[in-house]
C-alpha cells in the first residue's frame, strides 16, 4: 500500500512536472486560432510583428523576474529599474554626448548596480524580498524623476538609437518578415539566461535557493554571494529592457515604469514558474509574455474595450496561479 | 583495534538545560553501532556534535586516536563524518546527480559552466558501488522516501564519508524499503565504514547492530552487545529512572457515561484501525515514541485532518466530523502541541483570546463587540484558572508558556467543550508550573469532562492518566490500566512493530 502512495504514477508525474507549461503552450496555440478565426487581420504579418513588438520589453522584464522568483524571492522593482536605467541611458547620451556603445553599457552596468543593492539587502540584511525591492522600486522612480529633472530625455542627436529596438536586421535576409531587433533582443537574452539557468553553477544555486536554502547552506555553499549575484543578473536585464524601451520611444520617459513590475510577474506565473522558488524556466517565461501580448492584442483587434482587457488578463492570471495549486496539491497527495 | 571514532566526556548546555553530562560513546570500523534512548535523552545533540552542527561545552572527540575539534558541518565532512538527518535535506526541484554534487559540481568552461556529463557519470559510479538501480538525472521529488534516503546516502559516500550516522533511518519506510536499507548498511559494513544508528525499534537493532548505547537524560547509561542483550535489559536501561511523582488516584468510572468513543479510525499509514473511548470525568494518557500517530488521531478527531474511514460517537450519538468547526460544535477542543503557531493569537490580549472561539456570544444586535462583557468573562477565567497576568487586556505573548497554555484551555472552557485533547500539554513550560497544568487537567476531570492527554514523556503519563492507550506506528498496541503499570510494559507496547500484531482486521494494509 505504502508502495502505491510514495510511487506517483508516470500520468501524476507529468502532470506534476510539465503540464503547466505544456497547458501554457496550449493556451497560447488557442488563443493565436481563436483570434485568427475571430477576425481577420489578427493574422496579418504585421500584426505578428507587432504583438512580438509589444511583448519584447515585458519579455525581457519577466526573464529578469523569472530569475528572482525561482530563488524563491519577488522582485517588485524590475519596471522602475527599467525606466531608471533608460534615465542613466539618457543622460549619457544625450546631456553627456557619450557614444552609443558606452550609453548601452551604462544603462546595463546600472542595472547590475542596483540588483547588487536589492540582492545585498535581501541575502545580508535579510530585509524580506517584497519588501527590499518595493523600496528600490519607489528609490528608483524617485531617482528617475530627480535625475532627468521630471522631464523626457529625448535621443535626437544620437543616430542609430532607435534601430536598437524597431530596426530590422532580419529585414535584409527575409524581406516578407521585418522582425524588428527588439524581438531578437528578447529571444537572445532568454537563450543565454536559459543557459545560465540550465547549465551554470549559478543557475544550479538558483534552482537549489528556491528548493531548499538551508540544505545549500549546509552542504558548504556560500548562499549569500549567489542569491546576490541572481539579483544582480536579473539588474543587468533591466537595464537591457530600459535600453529596448527608450530606443522604442526615442526617449527616456522618467514617469513610465509603474505597473511594468506586476506585467512581468503576470507573464512569469503563467508560464509556470512556481512563486514558491525552486522551479520555473525562461521558455515557460517566454510563453507567458507572448501570451498576454495576444490577449491584448487580439482583444483590441476585436475591438474589446481597453477596461476590459485588463479585466481579462487578470482572470488569467488566477487561473494560472490555480492550476499551479492544482498541480502542488497533486503533486502533494501523490 | 583503534576506534574509528571515540567520544569522551561530552557536555552541553542550551540555556535552562543541561542536555550531555560527561557522556562517552565510540564507533568501531565496520561496527553498526546503535544509540537508543527515550525522547530528550540527547542521542540527536550528541550527534549533531560528532557532525558539527553544534559545538561542545567540554570533552575530547578522537578520530582514529587523534584528537579533533569538529567546528562546521562542512569540516565534518571534510573529516569524514557523514550525516543523514531525520528531516531529509534534499532539493526537492533538483535531481538525484544535482543533489549529491550540490556545491562541489564538476566544472569546465572557466570553472562556470557545469560538466553536466561528468556530474552523472560520477553520481552512476556512485550508485554502483552502492549496488543501487537508481537514474542519476531523476528527480528528487518524484523518489520515494526510501530512495531519497538512498541518495542522502550517496551524498555521504561522496565525501567518502568513513562515519556515517543515521537518526531514525527507517521512520518512515516500509518493510521491504527497510531490508533494502539494512542490505545497503552491511556493504558499507564490509567496506569497514562505521555506522551510527539511532532508532526506537528494538526488532531492527536485534537484526542489524552489533552493540547499544544507552543514553538517559543526558547521560551515558551503557553500552550492551545488540545480540545477546535481552529486549527488557535494553528497555529498562532506557526508562530506569526513578518515579518521584504519586501515582493518580483512579476514580471508580464504571458507571460513568461515555462521552467520546473512536471506532475504526483510518487515514494513510499514520492511522490505522484505532479505536477507543473516554469516559465522563476520565484522563486517557497517549503514549507512544515520536510520530507513532498520537497527533495523527487528536487532529484526525479534530476534523484538522480528514479520515478516510471511520466513526465518532459524542455522548452516544454519532457525529460527522468534517473540520474543526463540526468538532468544537460537537464539544471537542484541541489544545496543540505547538500553541504559538496553532492555538493562540499570541499578539493579541488574554482577554481576546479566551473569547476567540465563541465570539458570536459577544456581539451586539447591531454587530459591534460588546468589550465589557468579554473583559468580565475573561477576568473571571483568569481568576478560575489562576492565569497569572497584570491584567486581561496582557497581551498573550508576555505571559510564561503554562500560563498561555491556561488561555488556551480557558478558550475551549468557556466554548463548552465536553472532551478535551491536550497534545503535550506541558513541552516548554518549567517545572512548577507542570504540576499546576496537572492539577487543572485532574480539576477539568472532576468536573465531568473527558481528557485526553498526548505526551512524550512517561512520568507524565504515569502520574496522569486514569488508562493509558499505547501507539506504535499508526496502530493502538494496547490499551493498559493508570496507576502502578511499569513504564516497561508501555515502552513495550510502544515498539511493538507490525510484524507481530498484524490481524486480519488490518492484514489488507499490511
Amino acid at each position: 500500500m505504502s508502495a502505491a502512495i510514495s510511487n506517483p504514477s508516470p500520468a501524476a508525474a507529468l502532470w506534476a512536472t510539465g503540464a503547466q507549461k505544456i497547458l501554457a503552450f496550449a493556451g497560447l496555440i488557442f488563443l493565436v486560432i481563436g483570434f485568427s478565426l475571430a477576425s481577420p487581420n489578427f493574422m496579418q504579418t504585421s500584426n505578428i510583428i507587432s504583438i512580438l513588438q509589444a511583448a519584447s520589453v515585458n519579455g525581457v522584464l519577466a526573464v529578469a523576474a523569472t530569475l528572482v522568483i525561482i530563488t524563491g524571492g519577488i522582485d517588485l522593482s524590475v519596471g522602475a529599474l527599467m525606466t531608471f536605467c533608460a534615465v542613466i541611458c539618457g543622460v549619457l547620451l544625450t546631456y553627456m554626448g557619450l557614444p552609443l556603445p558606452i550609453g548601452v553599457a551604462g544603462a546595463i552596468l546600472a542595472g547590475i548596480a542596483s540588483g547588487l543593492c536589492s540582492g545585498t539587502f535581501v541575502a545580508k540584511l535579510k530585509v524580506p524580498p517584497f519588501i527590499a525591492t518595493l523600496g528600490m522600486m519607489l528609490i528608483l522612480r524617485g531617482l528617475s524623476l530627480v535625475i532627468s529633472g521630471t522631464r523626457p530625455i529625448y535621443f535626437n542627436d544620437t543616430p542609430g538609437f532607435t534601430e536598437i529596438a524597431t530596426g530590422s536586421i532580419v529585414r535584409n535576409f527575409l524581406p516578407f518578415l521585418p522582425i524588428p531587433n527588439g524581438v531578437l533582443i528578447l529571444f537572445a537574452v532568454a537563450g543565454i539566461t536559459a543557459y545560465i539557468l540550465g547549465r551554470t553553477i549559478l543557475g544550479r544555486y538558483a534552482y537549489a535557493l528556491g528548493s531548499n536554502e538551508e540544505a545549500l547552506r549546509l552542504s558548504g555553499v556560500n548562499a549569500d554571494r549567489w542569491k546576490i549575484g541572481i539579483y544582480a543578473m536579473a539588474g543587468g536585464i533591466c537595464g537591457i529592457a530600459g535600453v529596448l524601451i527608450a530606443s522604442r520611444l526615442n526617449s527616456a520617459q522618467p514617469a513610465l515604469g509603474m505597473g511594468y513590475e506586476l506585467d512581468a510577474i503576470a507573464a512569469v506565473v503563467i508560464g509556470g514558474t512556481s512563486l514558491s522558488g525552486g522551479r520555473g524556466t525562461i521558455l515557460g517565461t517566454l510563453i507567458g509574455a507572448l501570451i498576454m501580448a495576444v490577449l491584448i492584442n487580439g482583444l483590441r483587434i476585436l475591438s474589446v474595450a481597453q477596461e476590459w482587457q485588463t479585466v481579462v488578463t487578470g482572470s488569467i492570471i488566477i487561473l494560472a496561479v490555480y492550476i499551479d495549486i492544482l498541480r502542488r496539491q497533486r503533486a502533494a497527495a501523490a | 583495534m583503534t576506534p574509528l571514532v571515540s567520544m569522551r566526556d561530552i557536555d552541553k548546555s542550551f540555556p535552562g538545560v543541561h542536555a550531555l553530562k560527561s557522556v562517552q560513546f565510540e564507533v568501531l570500523p565496520g561496527e553498526v553501532h546503535a544509540l537508543m534512548g527515550e525522547n530528550g535523552a540527547g542521542k540527536s545533540t550528541l550527534m549533531k556534535i560528532l557532525s558539527g552542527v553544534y559545538s561542545k561545552d567540554a570533552g575530547v572527540i578522537e578520530l582514529d586516536g587523534k584528537s579533533v575539534n569538529v567546528t562546521s558541518p562542512r569540516q565534518a565532512q571534510e573529516l569524514g563524518i557523514g550525516i543523514i538527518h531525520q528531516e531529509l535535506s534534499l532539493m526537492r526541484d533538483l535531481n538525484a546527480a544535482q543533489n549529491i554534487f550540490i556545491g562541489r559540481e564538476p566544472r569546465s568552461a572557466g570553472n562556470f559552466v557545469i560538466d553536466e556529463k561528468r556530474l552523472n557519470a560520477d553520481t552512476a559510479k556512485l550508485f554502483a558501488a552502492m549496488h543501487l538501480k537508481l537514474d542519476p538525472k531523476v528527480q528528487v521529488e518524484s523518489l520515494t522516501i526510501a530512495k531519497q534516503q538512498m541518495v542522502e546516502i550517496a551524498k555521504a559516500l561522496s565525501h567518502k564519508s568513513r562515519v556515517l550516522i543515521m537518526d531514525e533511518p527507517t521512520a518512515a519506510l516500509n518493510d521491504a524499503e527497510i531490508n533494502e536499507l539494512f542490505t545497503i548498511i552491511r556493504q558499507l559494513k564490509a567496506e569497514g565504514v562505521g555506522i551510527v544508528y539511532i532508532s526506537h525499534k528494538m526488532d531492527e537493532l536485534k537484526r542489524i547492530a552489533d552493540r547499544v548505547t544507552v543514553m538517559r537524560d543526558g547521560e551515558y547509561v551503557g553500552t550492551v552487545p545488540a545480540a545477546d542483550t535481552p529486549v527488557e535489559k535494553i528497555i529498562s536501561m532506557m526508562v530506569g529512572r526513578a518515579i518521584s511523582d504519586e501515582p493518580p488516584t483512579i476514580p471508580d468510572l464504571k458507571d460513568a457515561e461515555v462521552l467520546l468513543e473512536v471506532k475504526n479510525l483510518n487515514r494513510g499509514r499514520e492511522v490505522q484501525d484505532v479505536s477507543f473511548s473516554v469516559k465522563k470525568g476520565e484522563i486517557l494518557g497517549f503514549a507512544g515514541l515520536m510520530g507513532a500517530g498520537r497527533t495523527e488521531v487528536a487532529r484526525v478527531i479534530f476534523g484538522a485532518d480528514s479520515m478516510q474511514s471511520g466513526e465518532i460517537f459524542v455522548h452516544g450519538k454519532k457525529v460527522s466530523i468534517k473540520q474543526p468547526r463540526d468538532a468544537v460544535r460537537a464539544g471537542i477542543g484541541y489544545l496543540s502541541e505547538d500553541r504559538k503557531q496553532f492555538g493562540l493569537a499570541t499578539g493579541m490580549d488574554v482577554a481576546a483570546n479566551i473569547v476567540m472561539a465563541s465570539v458570536e456570544r459577544f456581539i451586539s444586535p447591531l454587530g459591534v463587540l460588546k468589550n465589557k462583557e468579554i473583559r468580565d468573562t475573561a477576568r473571571e477565567y483568569i481568576k478560575q484558572l489562576t492565569i497569572r497576568t497584570p491584567s486581561e487586556r496582557q497581551e498573550t505573548r508576555f505571559l510564561s508558556g503554562g500560563n498561555q497554555q491556561k488561555v488556551v484551555v480557558a478558550k475551549w472552557l468557556l466554548r463548552d467543550c465536553d472532551v478535551l485533547i491536550f497534545d503535550e500539554p506541558t513541552r516548554g513550560i518549567d517545572v512548577g508550573a507542570k504540576s499546576e497544568i496537572y492539577k487543572l487537567l485532574n480539576k477539568l476531570a472532576e468536573q465531568g469532562r473527558a481528557i485526553i492527554v498526548i505526551s512524550s514523556e512517561l512520568p507524565e503519563i504515569l502520574r496522569l492518566s486514569h488508562r493509558i492507550a499505547v501507539m506504535c506506528e499508526g496502530r493502538l498496541t494496547g490499551i493498559l490500566p493508570g496507576g502502578d503499570t511499569p513504564q516497561e510494559e508501555i515502552m513495550r507496547l510502544a515498539t511493538q512493530r507490525a510484524s507481530a500484531t498484524t490481524t486480519p482486521a488490518n492484514g489488507r494494509a499490511a
